[in-house]
């Protein structure tokens, strides 16, 4: 959630004002100075409030045992509930983990195709606005309908799509896209009792989220194709590129701006991961660390809070690691 | 969490109300999703009692009624229904007949058990509630008022209600409105035309599946979807074999979940797999409730909610159910699940003495009566209720019910209900999942225990 938030805020929060203009402030007048203070005052006020005093809080309350019911009845308890987590827990942490990193290269792949659509569409093939309607249409839903879609149009044992398709409706011979949680794969990490692998069921949940995500990448990457200078084109063609080369040395480089965006987009949804497996009642073999946060923070009994706040805390210093990484490497070109 | 709210009332999939379709199971139609979507009213209820957009009416059905509200003020009623369901109507009903002023918040199943943490910070002074761990777990919280004094007002009860209502250091917090059992449900036309018998015991259990699946049905529906429904399973497997008193030191935590008692369990939920539908995972009970009804399987194991999934009265009246045969004779067949629902108070309600005088008129006739006649799903707890206009169902449930010795809430009303949600349901889902990794699913959950309990 951190990363939703942090990541625009922190592009409108840094204002293209380069030295030569930071010089010149005293030129500014009071009423200038004081919209500057306005403009940028009031979104840090709000992103401070609303995303770091509850990122310290969870921080603060994941040192806790806390049952969510009274406020002040908290116990410090240390490192004991990341304790848990990598012990009592790592049956459900760990693949949960390893969910979001299979979500993670996935959907990198999901982007490239999503790039690849963007850049056939914009060759103005025949019908291209309908291929993009097409493509474009289950980016307006979020991923909890997708979800519901997926579930009772595509996967639903009984009358399914698919399994009308390959004729495997009837009792006994049904596919549960959703609930077979079969592995596809499975290897052991030393040390860990649980093997870490691929569900059939994630995949499948995995390929609803293809079907969104390909279409959004493809509309980002479309409309920055459709900016690029067609002289640039033509110049790559003149000096002999192929279309390899000429998208290669010549597109993808110009691209930059739009290729972040892709892969922030791209880093941040594997990440967040959590509404569309929430939706489906998190089957087993599904979890993904949103999840496991939610279920320990939200529902009856007042909840396990300081657990979940401490699934929480791993979940932003892995947000965390990635908005340096690219924090770091955007001043670097601001730089030179 | 998803847990036993769509069992707790007989409606709850009717609903299945806008909320419902960011948990629940939702039908897909584009225009529908989007209409919904549009009217999500999911947080009006939860913080701010009374002025509820989906409770709509603030009804203060004052009347000349002298009974009611000793001290003016209407008295705030929290209630897990929203409008657009039966199970609202009957509430509602039941509420107007107290003659009480009150001022209805109503909130959607699913999200007032979710939000049931925030809201008992600002609770209204009435509120729903059920029966168990559940209800006694908050008491000892001193986040529900006790009512001791109105149970003084409550001859219709029978005992076992009243301890059902009792918290750990014995006082009342709860008046129960309705229960409903857990039972083999089946269709009679079915049986009468293969000539099953209802079968008493395992033997009889276990031919009775063997012939079933020689004739081409399924023995038993089976689903598991949100994750609750084979903890019924469990339950009636477990106090089957090891009785009732195992049931409730296993969930309070006495009990070793990877000892022989609860293995016995599991090898014989894993013997009895084939004869139940595949991959419950991904099945909705309603999905289940439809193999039923078109007698592709012959019997399913569900509370008695399990006919709302319904409206064709022939079916209905078809439909019929008996009680879970004995396993093992030296247990018997006499415990069984059959959650109560009811009412319970805020810990410091505004309106203490008219909280008090809706609850007790809640545990009067007038109230269950009133809902009764709108909503006949569950069974009335008042013992003084007209059973003559039961409906065959009820009949059956309250002789049913009558007639156990011992009554168990249900897996997750008995134990905490975080570590039902964070570690027994996923136990079971992976057990359905790969039966053969039981082992390391019972040592998952005795290592996790302790974290909850």
């Amino acid at each position: 959630m951190e990363a939703e938030i942090t990541a625009p805020v922190e592009t409108a929060a840094v204002p293209p004002v380069g030295r030569r203009r930071r010089r010149r402030y005293s030129q500014l007048s009071r009423g200038d100075k004081i919209t500057l203070w306005l403009m940028a005052g009031i979104p840090t006020l709000v992103h401070v409030v609303f995303v770091w005093v509850p990122a310290f809080m969870t921080i603060s309350l994941s040192f806790t045992k806390w049952d969510g019911l009274k406020l002040g009845s908290w116990q410090l308890i240390g490192f004991r509930n990341y304790w848990a987590i990598f012990t009592v827990f790592d049956g459900k942490f760990f693949p949960a983990l390893f969910n979001n990193v299979l979500l993670l290269v996935f959907l990198s792949l999901c982007s490239i195709v999503g790039v690849l659509f963007a850049y056939l569409l914009d060759k103005n093939i025949r019908g291209s606005a309908i291929y993009q309607s097409i493509f474009y249409m289950p980016v307006v839903l979020s991923l909890a309908i997708v979800g519901f879609i997926w579930k009772s149009v595509m996967y639903s044992p009984r009358q399914g799509l698919f399994n009308v398709v390959l004729g495997r409706t009837e009792q006994g011979n049904q596919i549960d896209w959703v609930g077979n949680a079969e592995k596809i794969f499975e290897f052991h990490i030393p040390g860990l009792d649980t093997p870490l692998g691929l569900t059939k069921n994630f995949a499948a949940i995995l390929i609803a989220m293809a079907w969104r995500h390909i279409g959004y990448v493809m509309v980002l990457y479309l409309a920055g194709l459709k900016s690029v200078d067609p002289a640039m084109r033509e110049a790559a063609a003149i000096d002999g590129c192929n279309e390899w080369q000429a998208f290669r040395r010549v597109i993808f480089p110009v691209m930059k701006p739009i290729n972040v965006v892709v892969f922030v987009i791209t880093v941040i949804e594997a990440l967040r991961a959590f509404d569309i497996i929430f939706a489906l009642k998190s089957p087993p073999g599904t979890k993904v660390l949103g999840v496991l946060v939610r279920d320990n923070l939200v529902g009856e009994g007042g909840g396990q809070v300081g657990l979940g706040s401490a699934y929480g805390v791993v979940l932003l210093l892995l947000c965390l690691g990635f908005i340096i990484w690219y924090l770091f490497n955007n001043y670097r070109e601001v730089e030179t | 969490m998803g847990c036993s709210c769509q069992r707790s009332t007989s409606h709850g999939f009717n609903i299945v109300s806008r909320r419902g379709l960011i948990i629940g199971t939702a039908a897909v139609a584009g225009a529908g999703l989007l209409a919904a979507c549009g009217s999500d009213d999911k947080d009006s209820g939860s913080t701010t009692p009374a002025t509820d957009a989906a409770g709509a009416d603030t009804t203060a059905a004052a009347g000349t009624d002298t009974t009611a509200a000793p001290s003016g003020d209407a008295v705030t009623v929290g209630i897990n229904e929203a409008a657009g369901s039966v199970a609202y109507d009957g509430a509602k009903a039941g509420l107007d007949a107290t003659g009480v002023p009150y001022t209805g918040n109503f909130v959607d199943h699913n999200s007032f058990q979710d939000n049931i943490t925030s809201y008992l910070q600002q609770p209204d002074d009435v509120f729903t509630w059920f029966a168990g761990y559940r209800m006694r777990f908050f008491a000892e919280k001193g986040l529900a008022g006790d009512i001791s004094s109105v149970w003084d007002n409550l001859p219709d009860f029978t005992e076992g209600f009243k301890t059902a209502a009792t918290g750990n250091d014995g006082k009342q917090y709860l008046v129960p409105t309705s229960y409903y059992p857990w039972a083999v449900h089946y269709r009679k036309s079915l049986f009468e035309e293969k000539g099953y018998t209802v079968p008493t015991n395992k033997d009889e259990l276990l031919a009775l599946a063997a012939q079933m699946q020689a004739d081409g049905l399924v023995p038993f529906a089976y689903a598991n979807d949100g994750k609750w429904p084979v903890q019924g399973t469990f339950d009636i497997l477990n106090m089957r074999l090891n009785g009732y008193q195992f049931h409730v030191d296993l969930l309070a935590g006495k009990e070793d979940w990877t000892g022989d008692k609860v293995k016995a369990v599991f090898a014989l939920w894993t013997d009895l797999l084939p004869f139940h539908q595949e991959n419950p995972n991904g099945r909705t009970w309603q999905e289940a409730a439809t193999a039923l009804e078109s007698k592709e399987a012959g019997m399913y194991y569900l509370g008695t909610f399990v006919s709302s999934n319904s409206t064709d009265q022939e079916y209905l009246d078809d439909l019929d159910f008996f009680n879970f045969p004995e396993l093992d004779p030296a247990i018997g067949a006499d415990a069984l699940d059959a959650p109560i629902d009811g009412f319970m108070m805020a810990a410091s309600p505004k309106n203490e003495d008219g909280a008090k005088a809706m609850l007790t008129a809640i545990g009067g006739l007038d109230f269950i009566t009133a809902a009764n006649a709108v909503n006949p799903s569950a069974v009335p707890a008042n013992s003084k209720f007209d059973s003559s206009v039961f409906t065959p169902i009820q009949k059956k449930s309250a002789e049913l019910v009558g007639a156990a010795k011992n009554i168990a809430q249900f897996l997750d009303r008995d134990t905490s209900p975080d570590f039902v949600s964070n570690v027994i349901s996923d136990a079971f889902a992976n057990f359905h999942a790969d039966p053969s990794t039981i082992d390391s699913i019972l040592d998952d959950i005795e290592t996790q225990k302790s974290q909850y309990l």
